[in-house]
């Protein structure tokens, strides 16, 4: 029943993406405007996709064997939450919720510009529409969830022991889907300003906002699989430069530089042609990413084997690309630029340089992803391109980065004066040597650490500053009290606002990176009962191993008790999981979380009667850091993007500091334009 | 495709375009040298022994089956040594840390490290050799039979 729904289901939206595609060019090509049956054709397939999608989970739940997919991954002894989730842990589930995701944002598109009728839109809808298409077409074909299993087997194996060993597995997909999904939309708004000839900074605005929604999810998506990495993987590490990371990484690093010269394009109309290119990039790398690590080219935790469904990805770039370049080639008249740099020292170089680096960054790890596959086709010599290469490429390109992250906010448009310049890098500068001093005193001596700290702690005050200062010519023009005029300048401005916060929380990540991997200590050690072993400040004894059966698993624990300077301060139990399905175990590592250190255990091996142990102990500072600079990222996004326009009069008597950034009181301002999509 | 700045005089447009060129190439010369240094090449014990004196000290990644009764691991020292196969060729690895639970005689692993000129590979990384397939958990290894003999060890 529920395969019924769910394939039928995804029939229709096949047959109606197709000639909502259709009908969204040909209105927007011959009248200039938006086809009504294209976008009732987007509500109803993202309500489809959503029914589907939900079909799956109850057959998941219900234990529905008939259902492929529920066969494939499904298995009576999984608990229920990790049967619900288990609707990503494999190919054909994974594509689906895609598509699920995909058409839910096309909806979201259509409902947003529901009030604009123009070409722009009306073939943005017809891109998100053949995108879809694509994704269906996938659905019914290579990577359907819903066949048929005659006769139906009583239970089935299980979803992938590593991807059901923790609960950021309900978390990191999803965010995941909803940042690389995402970067959809721009594409098309890409597509429909340049198809359209309307290459004006209206597109830009339009975008920026789901371009900077998406980044967020992907951001946060980045950084819970990290997390999750950490928690789950047992190497003490959260990152590896796997490809899979890298394909999450690549159109998130193209993004992060749309988002800064999209800037420049609306305040100068400099650079049009580039920022369509970074947009078309994304959205590539979104699917060479997919292509990566769904069609089983390369190896790691993500790669289900695939089969043929890597052609179809090929094909579908390919198309992509072409279409792309052919449309852009024969649109370069709109993208001609207004403006012209004035100075040196000026923002728009400081975004310049930002793209250039963010650019050679992607590059970078592109090359090294790619390396790998090119060397066996070409010279069938089996390869890998490790962390050092990625590391010696890219450090370089982060002190840049870093550095550039607090000059970037004292740079003035256009052109700025020596003095003001001098006054806006006192306090960072001070910043900068008081962090290398202290970083030093205190025993580092590595030389990328040191200046990591240095540019960190210079690019933190650099923008925390800022915050001073809006809050300042508040506090001198209007008189108003310190918080009051510091929530009001933020709410004045929130995306300005909003983007330092963010890169606040990129650089409280950034210390926690550079300390936790600068600084990290490990030691392995086998013991019996009551012996310990030492590792930094701490003292590790073991004191028993215990076994635990569950439905779905075997846990083999080892009781291990802490102590600091000859105290117990915290028992720890680093574990084992044996799934029944697989041989391979999967370790829980046993990790004390505080906020100067990580202490982290994994239990390396055991004899079946306890009486030895070998536990491997790391001690990571700063480790937490990483995680709570992912939510100042967040937060920073969502001052930002908050609905909630800029036009509304001054709301006098709003109560500053409500919880509500948009009920917060605002004075239009030169740079309060904050855009609506919809107008 | 790179940042189109406005047009400039025609003389600042060639330093310009020369001064990109130049940067250019730097990056792709870093970039490749680094590549050059860092692959690591994916080989079986035949493939690395026909490397002769090439394939002495640089990281590589070895695969093959852990020949059986070849393991000695020293859990006190924490000295692990076992020889690996392609079936042909035969290599003596050395490795300091445990094992992976799994490591057993004649399982498939891939080390991580270097082949030293007296003979031995020495192993920073032991991997068991693991599929995205699910493989049915052989005799003696599954999980019911390991819940037993740690029960019956008496651990709690």
């Amino acid at each position: 029943m529920t395969r019924l729904v769910g394939y039928s289901g995804i029939l229709v939206a096949l047959a109606l993406s197709l000639v909502g595609a259709v009908a969204a060019f040909v209105a927007a090509a011959r009248r200039g405007r938006t086809s009504p049956l294209a976008r009732s054709a987007a509500y109803v397939n993202g309500a489809l996709l959503l029914v589907a999608n939900l079909a799956m989970v109850v057959a998941l739940v219900t234990n529905d064997f008939s259902v492929s997919y529920v066969a494939q991954v499904g298995s009576r002894s999984t608990p229920l939450l990790f049967s619900i989730i288990s609707l990503w842990g494999a190919l054909e589930g994974s594509i689906l919720f895609w598509a699920g995701v995909l058409t839910a944002y096309a909806a979201a598109v259509v409902f947003t510009s529901r009030r604009r009728d123009d070409a722009t839109i009306g073939y943005a809808t017809g891109v998100l529409h053949a995108v879809s298409l694509f994704f269906l077409i996938l659905l019914v074909g290579p990577a359907n969830p819903f066949g048929l299993v005659t006769p139906v087997p009583f239970d089935g194996p299980g979803p992938n022991p590593l991807l059901q060993n923790h609960v950021l597995m309900a978390v990191h997909p999803p965010l995941l889907y909803l940042g690389y999904v995402g970067m959809t939309v721009p594409f098309a708004y890409a597509m429909g300003a340049l198809l359209s000839g309307k290459l004006d900074a209206d597109w830009s605005r339009a975008t920026r906002r789901w371009t900077v929604t998406a980044w967020g999810f992907l951001t946060a998506a980045i950084i819970a699989g990290m997390w999750w990495s950490y928690e789950v993987l047992g190497w003490g590490g959260y990152w590896a430069w796997d490809p899979v990371e890298n394909a999450s990484f690549m159109p998130w690093l193209t993004a992060t530089a749309f988002i800064h010269s999209t800037m420049v394009e609306e305040r100068r109309g400099m650079l049009k042609g580039w920022n369509v290119t970074l947009v078309i990039s994304t959205f590539l790398l979104t699917i060479l990413g997919t292509f990566l690590t769904r069609s089983g080219v390369l190896s790691s935790v993500h790669s289900f084997a695939g089969g043929s469904i890597g052609y179809y990805f090929l094909s579908f770039i390919a198309v992509v690309l072409v279409a792309s370049l052919v449309i852009l080639a024969g649109k370069s008249d709109a993208l001609k630029s207004e403006g012209r740099l004035e100075s040196a020292a000026s923002r728009e170089t400081a975004f310049l340089v930002n793209n250039l680096l963010f650019t050679v960054f992607t590059f970078t790890v592109l090359l090294g992803t790619l390396y790998p596959l090119v060397a066996e086709a070409i010279r069938g010599v089996k390869v890998s391109v490790g962390a050092p290469f990625f590391n010696q490429m890219t450090l370089p390109l982060c002190m840049a980065l870093l550095f550039l992250l607090g000059v970037g906010p004292a740079l003035p448009w256009r052109r700025t004066t020596p003095e003001e310049l001098r006054r806006k890098l006192l306090a960072p500068g001070a910043a900068l040597a008081l962090a290398l001093v202290v970083a030093f005193a205190l025993g580092e001596r590595d030389a990328y650490a040191l200046a990591g700290f240095a540019f960190t702690g210079f690019a933190l005050v650099g923008n925390l500053q800022e915050y001073l200062f809006g809050a300042r010519a508040r506090m001198r023009a209007l008189g108003e009290r310190a918080p009051t005029a510091l929530v009001r300048a933020v709410a004045a401005n929130r995306r300005r606002y909003g983007g330092y916060l963010s890169h606040v929380g990129v650089l409280v990540a950034t210390a926690g990176i550079i300390a936790s991997s600068a600084d990290k200590s490990e030691h392995e050690a086998t013991l019996r009962r009551g012996e310990s072993m030492t590792i930094g400040r701490y003292t590790v004894r073991y004191d028993d191993t215990w076994g635990r059966k569950e439905p779905q698993r075997f846990v083999v624990g080892s009781a291990v008790t802490v102590l600091r300077a000859g105290a117990v301060i915290d028992s720890m139990a680093p574990r084992l999981n044996f799934y029944n399905m697989s041989s391979q175990p999967v370790t829980t590592p046993a990790v004390r979380t505080t906020a100067r250190e990580d202490l982290y255990l994994i239990l390396m091996a055991f004899e079946q009667d306890g009486s030895k142990v070998t536990i491997k102990a790391i001690v990571e500072p700063f480790v937490v850091w990483i995680w709570i600079g992912g939510l100042v990222v967040l937060l920073g996004v969502v001052v930002a993007v908050w609905p909630g326009g800029g036009r509304r009069p001054s709301a006098l008597g709003a109560r500053p500091g409500a919880s509500r950034p948009q009920s917060a009181a605002r004075t239009p301002q030169p740079e309060t334009r904050i855009p609506e999509l919809a107008r | 495709m790179s940042p189109s700045t406005s047009p400039r005089p025609r003389r600042g447009n060639r330093v310009a375009l020369v001064a990109g060129a130049v940067v250019l190439a730097g990056i792709g010369y870093l970039l490749f040298s680094g590549l050059d240094d860092n692959i690591v090449y994916f080989l079986t014990p035949t493939e690395l022994l026909a490397k002769g004196t090439e394939g002495h000290d640089r990281p590589v990644r070895l695969g093959g089956l852990v020949q059986p009764n070849s393991v000695r691991w020293d859990a006190d020292r924490r000295d692990l040594r076992f020889r690996v196969t392609d079936g042909a060729k035969v290599i003596d690895v050395h490795s300091t840390g445990a094992p992976p639970q799994m490591f057993r005689d004649g399982i498939g692993v891939v080390l991580e490290g270097r082949y030293h000129p007296n003979g031995v590979f020495e192993s920073s990384t032991v991997m068991v050799k693991h599929s995205n397939e699910y493989q049915p958990p052989k005799d003696g290894e599954k999980p019911e039979q390991l819940y037993k003999t740690l029960m019956q060890g008496g651990a709690q």
